[in-house]
């Protein structure tokens, strides 16, 4: 077992792994943080979209010794510091962005990956950036019209309720 | 997946030295060897992590004008920092699978695995790219020896690449949607003293050049010198394609390609 240390969320994680514990894995087991998923386990489905050192990577396709000594983002750290849903997932709750809510958490952390990088996507863009996540509810028009609205743009143009 | 120790050297000296251990495997973005290992493919009983080599990382352009990228780089970074000097290049790493894997995956891990339908396998043969390791140089038309096959030997590392860079170059590519990589894809790179066409995604042999095509093109550059031309050799088929499909396809994205560029 070897002993890694992180920054989760801002605060503080540490445990003992194998060589071989994802970093999934440590998120969900070790530190208790459900909220990343793990749909696939195949780094096709993006339900398990996480940032490390600012970088959306998979987190199923990590081991955690690698993640030692970064800055670790999840979906439970994205809410406002008062608990109110911030700018991205009050837009997928406002534009209907999710059904199952399973991919959820991957979404909005592309998402909030994608808006950093580039503040103001084209419908085009975000469809690009989303390759790697996948919504089995197919509920992909009203995800990237929460994005486009999370951007401040207007989508009562675009297609589909 | 079975369990193993992981090693995160900070030099290629000692990382070369940690290779030397039984069963030891580098493991660079991990974007393939992971799933690999998940699947009980591979059972190494040590993985050396390249990631923290700082030497193996970035890009610059040498004395004779050549992109050199770090053996440790991701593709995001390609993708950002080659488009001022390469951008048909930086256009393939932009392509390579998704967000989240381009910031994990490298072109040295890429080239050291050689998948018959990477991309940037495509971009090195059609580029003329040379392979540094830790111990030698290597020619893209050595390098490339079939499937999954290359000239590394065991513990031997890419530690960097260098391109030269075409007059013009473009990358075409026919996408698989599931896995994301290319069912096929061209790399055509224009180079003041002829042209040279790199297939991937195609042969059971992996990437090749398509020298017919070269010759064509060196001769008139243009998609119509291309006309009903397509590739020969022992093509994948499997069940996203047909052999006689994919052989079609070289075709059609070398002529897209050379028709984006003339």
């Amino acid at each position: 077992m070897t002993q890694v240390s992180m920054t989760v969320n801002g605060k503080a994680a540490s445990g003992e792994v194998e060589g071989r514990t994802l970093l999934v894995q440590f998120l969900r087991e070790d530190m208790g943080l459900t909220g990343t998923h793990v749909g696939c386990d195949t780094s096709q489905c993006g339900a398990c979209v996480v940032h490390v050192n600012g970088e959306a990577v998979k987190a199923c396709t990590m081991f955690a010794i690698e993640a030692d000594g970064a800055e670790v983002a999840t979906i439970e750290g994205q809410a406002n510091a008062d608990g109110s849903l911030n700018v991205i997932q009050q837009a997928f709750q406002d534009h209907h962005g999710l059904q199952c809510g399973f991919c959820t958490p991957g979404m909005v952390m592309s998402a909030a990956a994608l808006l950093k990088d580039n503040p103001k996507p084209t419908e085009a863009e975000v469809r690009h950036y989303l390759d790697g996540n996948i919504c089995r509810c197919t509920g992909y028009h009203n995800i990237v019209k929460a994005i486009m609205a999370a951007s401040g743009q207007d989508v009562a143009a675009l297609a589909a309720e | 997946m079975y369990n193993f120790d992981i090693e995160k050297p900070t030099t290629v000296a000692d990382a070369v030295q940690a290779l030397g251990a039984d069963e030891a495997q580098p493991l660079s973005g991990g974007q393939t060897l992971i799933p690999t290992l998940k699947a009980r493919l591979a059972a190494p009983s040590k993985l050396v992590s390249l990631a923290g080599i700082d030497e193996m990382k970035g890009i610059c352009m040498d004395d004779e004008g050549r992109l050199c990228i770090g053996g440790a780089t991701t593709h995001a970074t390609v993708m950002r920092e080659a488009e001022a000097h390469y951008p048909a290049l930086a256009s393939l790493a932009a392509r390579i699978g998704d967000p989240a894997v381009r910031n994990r995956g490298t072109i040295g891990g890429s080239l050291a695995n050689n998948d018959p339908s990477a991309c940037y396998p495509a971009g090195a043969l059609a580029s003329g790219a040379t392979i540094v390791t830790n111990t030698r140089e290597i020619a893209a038309d050595d390098y490339f020896q079939g499937m999954f096959t290359t000239a590394l030997e065991e513990g031997e590392l890419v530690t960097e690449v260098k391109f030269p860079v075409p007059q013009a170059a473009h990358y075409e590519k026919m996408i698989q949607p599931a896995s994301r990589f290319p069912l096929v894809a061209a790399f055509v790179a224009k180079f003041s003293d002829g042209v040279r066409v790199a297939i991937t995604g195609a042969s059971n042999d992996g990437v090749f050049r398509w020298t017919q095509a070269e010759e064509a093109l060196s001769n008139t550059f243009s998609a119509e010198a291309l006309e009903g031309m397509q590739a020969d050799g022992d093509m994948i088929a499997d069940l996203h394609g047909s052999a006689e499909y994919r052989a079609h396809l070289t075709g059609v994205m070398t002529r897209r390609a050379v028709a984006a560029i003339a």
